[in-house]
């Protein structure tokens, strides 16, 4: 029994039926069951904790046929078997007072996924029990050698249920955690910062995150004052992430095709088909890559930009978004895709970003660099103009001097502004393509892997104080 | 004035918190607080005039969160009954048994008076979710036609987001209240196409979201009618406005533009959480610690920045915070110095020598039932001058200079030194009079250099209270509306980027 009083498959059927009854020519439902445990530190001690559980359905009622059909949403928490009926009144009393929907398409044709039967996977406390103990070691020995810990460690597993009325029934589990930790001097005036997606926290090892910390503060020994400027820089793949995030966000192929994104060919229509860069690069999603696994059908719990209702349940395979540096797909539902005469593509929740080829790690990048900047991590980003997709952010928690190949001190923070596009084709080098984790977005969006890059022109609009 | 919804009162929250806190106590808790949350969403999106996607969502939840030996525990959950309450109670406590070797700092609450069954409800006429989804859809059309229909406009999008908030508060010291919110978020955005020239730009109106009911969209508390008819033409003349030149410009701050500044460079810089190193990791930490409180040089003498958590409308505005206080207001920043913070009760009872009260301001929040409260911000505002300019005799002090109007791009610094924003419209000043528009335009500053700029703020008669309804905050993350009121005002000397000069272009 899951929190609801019903299991998630009960609940699917129980609603079908009143969607049925209540005059609903068809239906979807999604039963999304959660629980998560985190741990929060700051200043060497814990600060908050926390184990939740939730429980939302989502009920999509249709009215009319084909593409005369409106749909009514409504999504609920704490359901019980009482009150669905009250939730599925309420989705298809709001169709039946609808126009028909835009995006409006034949519901999926049903299939019945694999463990459609399995009850909610959990987590719990329980799921640090290696690594509370490592990290409160940690703790201790940070206070012992003037050093200060902040950091999060998270961890939270999703199960969701789809059903239809077509008769589809899907079922997709979804583990997701990560931990971050940024490390301070014992007078706050040096910064470094780690963090780490993970499935299972297994693969998390608080000792050796809190040994790096204490090389790179061990590289803030020395500081040099750099000024604003085009900077020859290496980006290790978690700063990469941060700006291909948006590169990926942006591929709204409705939007591009109505000249509203960067994507946009100033002349009318999409860029698809314009190579964005002379280098070997690719921008993939693919649903079943190994560490990133996430769901193989699209769910959309509302309708807007690439996403509609009508298309819950569609099987997503492996995309290529950008291939060999040329623009092959955007983001396009069955509605936008019959709009700009695209094949349809949903939205994947992960991404690759690789550079065919190359090889070697952020530290083979700085080898070889005789004069430059190596950035850990970007923050604050923001769209300045979606023509250009240019971005602004900072620099935070460690930057770092590069002198003929070797990292030799700690510099200031900048201010960038950026357009991730434009990366693509100025970076100069690149080495491997690792799993990431974005500073910014990492826990909204963990499942990314990104290779480092040197950029020799990355433009530090200005200083920032901040340390 | 509205009252609380029977079907919030309906639900048993008396009984529920009775049964956590009681558990609670039993297993040893100092102190056990517990929540019952429902928060009720309609979300409702249109493209070019026509439905894009709607969505009525409800989030209903009960948490528990426990001091236990000096630890912090909490728990969360969505069934509504006697052994849920129970079970979270247990769980909280027992995550703080689980967390107690990492906690190397125990637990204390500084005092607040009990409130015994207290009741209290926003400021708005008609709740935005009683009305029929028939009846909001036809206004936005309506709305979005106006749009499109002018010369220019190639694609509209429009948006709004309803809120109806309610939640009963308990804790084991006898302060129980119930409260309802309700806040409105509505956003109109006019797109313009020049495919010759290979460009395109957008124009939204600046209407912020306010704690407000459905009645602000049709008129009251903001004049869409005007607003509506002037946006086209403003789109246009944006798109044949020529590029800025980068350089040293003074600068005539609209509120629609000036209340963003103040958010991420004021209210974020006087959490005092922030300033302590709790939100390091994430959000940041402050300039503005607390050994500065008192002498730190913010901004001119004319600067007056309070902290409120009782300003009608207000999206931050409480009867009572998420840990029994009571709302207030105080100052922030006063004659440009640096005079308080916003703490919780457990920073308040730390902190009291150093902040000189030992009373919490009341601003502890959670999102959510299934969050934990933490230091959120109040509506903090930049206060007018009682006798101060309009905003035409600001623009007649600036020989050379930008008036901005309406809020757009983002960004400062961990620390909240280095920031950067654009916004809607830049119109030229030159001789003390608006001389065309300017596009491609950001500001960037460094905090207390640009408040200490500030030459003049702007009567009573320039004031607005602004806002938004997203700001994030912690981890897990957690959502925030906070508004900040401010007149317009003038500063000088402050860096102009050209931000297609940025984007190498």
């Amino acid at each position: 029994m899951t929190a609801a009083q019903l299991t998630p498959q009960e609940t699917v059927d129980k609603v079908l039926a009143l969607a049925a009854q209540a005059g609903a020519d068809g239906c979807v439902v999604l039963v999304d069951e959660t629980s998560s445990a985190n741990l929060r530190w700051a200043n060497n001690t814990l600060t908050t904790n926390g184990a939740m559980r939730g429980s939302r359905i989502t009920v999509i009622a249709t009215v009319g046929g084909g593409e005369g059909t409106a749909a009514g949403v409504v999504g609920r928490s704490s359901t019980t078997a009482d009150s669905l009926a009250e939730v599925v009144d309420a989705a298809v009393a709001t169709a039946k007072a609808s126009s028909p929907a835009e995006d409006a398409r034949p519901l999926v044709d049903g299939t019945v996924g694999p463990g459609w039967e399995q009850e909610p996977g959990e987590t719990s406390v329980l799921v640090y029990e290696s690594f509370a103990p490592a990290l409160g070691e940690a703790l201790i020995r940070a206070g012992k050698e003037n050093r200060w810990l902040y950091g999060f460690a998270d961890h939270e597993v999703t199960t969701t249920y789809v059903g239809s009325s077509t008769g589809l029934r899907l079922r997709h589990e979804q583990p997701s955690g990560h931990v971050t930790v940024t490390g301070k001097s014992g007078d706050l005036s040096q910064s470094a910062w780690v963090g780490s997606a993970t499935r299972d926290f297994t693969d998390i090892d608080a000792t050796a995150i809190d040994a790096e910390l204490s090389r790179r503060l061990g590289w803030a020994k020395r500081t040099v004052s750099v000024e604003a400027g085009r900077h020859n820089t290496v980006l290790p793949p978690a700063a990469v992430a941060d700006l291909a995030t948006y590169l990926y966000w942006e591929m709204e192929g409705r939007d591009a095709h109505e000249g509203r994104n960067v994507y946009s060919n100033p002349s009318g229509g999409s860029r698809i088909g314009e190579q964005l860069s002379p280098h070997p690069i690719s921008l993939r999603s693919l649903p079943h890559y190994a560490g990133l696994e996430c769901s193989p059908f699209a769910t959309a719990r509302s309708s807007g930009g690439s996403q509609s209702v009508f298309d819950n349940g569609l099987t997503l395979s492996a995309t290529d978004w950008i291939s060999g540096g040329k623009l092959q797909h955007l983001m396009q539902n069955r509605f936008s895709a019959d709009l700009t005469g695209n094949p349809v593509t949903p939205m994947i929740g992960n991404y690759v970003l690789e550079v065919e080829g190359a090889t070697g790690s952020v530290d083979d990048l700085v080898a070889g660099v005789e004069h430059g900047l190596l950035l850990t991590c970007l923050w604050y980003i923001r769209t300045v103009d979606p023509q250009t997709l240019l971005l602004t952010g900072l620099t935070r928690d460690g930057v770092y001097l590069i002198e003929n190949g070797e990292v030799t001190g700690a510099v200031n923070n900048f201010r960038f502004n950026e357009s991730p596009v434009d990366l693509l084709a100025r970076f100069s080098a690149a080495g491997a393509t690792v799993p990431s984790f974005s500073r910014e977005w990492g826990d909204y969006f963990p499942r990314t892997a990104t290779p480092p890059l040197l950029v020799p022109d990355f433009n530090m609009s200005s200083v920032s104080q901040a340390s | 004035m509205p009252e609380v919804d029977a079907s919030f009162l309906a639900l048993p929250r008396r009984e529920l918190a009775d049964a956590a806190l009681h558990r609670a106590k039993d297993l040893g808790a100092s102190y056990a607080e517990f929540r019952l949350e429902r928060i009720r969403t309609e979300s409702i999106a249109l493209r070019d005039g026509v439905l894009e996607g709607a969505r009525d969502d409800e989030d209903l939840g009960i948490a528990v969160r426990v001091i236990h030996d000096g630890t912090w525990g909490f728990a969360a959950g969505v069934a509504l009954t006697n052994d849920e309450a129970v079970r979270l109670a247990e769980a909280a406590v027992n995550i703080a048994q689980v967390s107690r070797a990492i906690n190397t700092e125990p637990i204390e609450l500084a005092d607040e008076p009990t409130y015994d069954d207290v009741q209290w409800t926003s400021s708005y006429e008609i709740d935005p979710l009683s009305l029929p989804r028939a009846e909001k859809v036809a206004l936005l059309t309506d709305y979005s036609k106006r749009l499109l229909d002018a010369p220019g406009v190639t694609h509209v999008d429009a948006r709004v987001t309803s809120v109806s908030e309610c939640k009963y508060f308990a804790n084991s010291e006898g302060t129980s209240t119930t409260q309802q919110r309700v806040r409105v978020g509505p956003q109109l955005e006019a797109f313009a196409i020049d495919s010759e020239a290979g460009r395109f730009d957008s124009m939204r109106t600046c209407a912020p979201p306010a704690g407000r009911g459905w009645e602000y969209l049709t008129g009251t508390g903001w004049n869409w009618d005007e607003e509506l008819a002037s946006l086209p033409g403003w789109l246009a003349d944006k798109m044949a406005a020529p590029s800025v030149e980068a350089g040293e410009y003074d600068l005539v701050i609209d509120p629609t533009n000036l209340w963003l500044t103040i958010h991420e460079s004021i209210g974020h810089a006087t959490e005092l959480d922030r300033a302590l190193g709790y939100e390091a990791n994430y959000a940041g930490t402050s300039f503005a610690t607390i050994d500065k409180l008192g002498n730190l040089k913010y901004g001119s003498p004319i600067m007056h920045v309070t902290g409120d958590r009782t300003a009608e409308h207000g999206l931050a505005t409480i009867g009572y915070d998420d840990e029994g206080v009571a709302g207030q207001q105080w100052d922030l920043v006063k004659n440009g110095v640096l005079v308080g913070y916003q703490v919780d009760r457990r920073m308040a009872k730390v902190n009291a020598d150093k902040l000189g009260t030992d009373r919490s301001n009341g601003c502890a929040f959670a999102d959510s039932a299934g969050h934990i409260p933490i230091q959120r911000m109040a509506n903090v505002s930049l206060q007018p001058a009682h006798d101060g300019p309009t905003t035409e005799e600001l623009i007649g002090q600036v020989k050379n200079g930008i008036y901005i109007v309406g809020d757009k791009s983002w960004s400062i610094d961990m620390q909240r030194y280095n920031f950067q924003f654009t916004g809607q419209r830049f119109f030229k000043i030159t001789d003390g009079k608006l001389d065309g528009q300017l596009r491609d335009v950001a500001y960037q500053a460094t905090t207390t250099d640009f408040w200490g700029s500030m030459e003049a703020v702007g009567g009573p008669g320039t004031y607005l209270l602004a806002g938004a309804l997203n700001c994030g905050k912690a981890q897990p993350g957690q959502v925030g509306a906070v508004s900040h009121g401010t007149p317009s005002a003038l500063f000088r000397g402050i860096r102009i980027l050209n931000t297609t000069q940025e984007a190498g272009r």
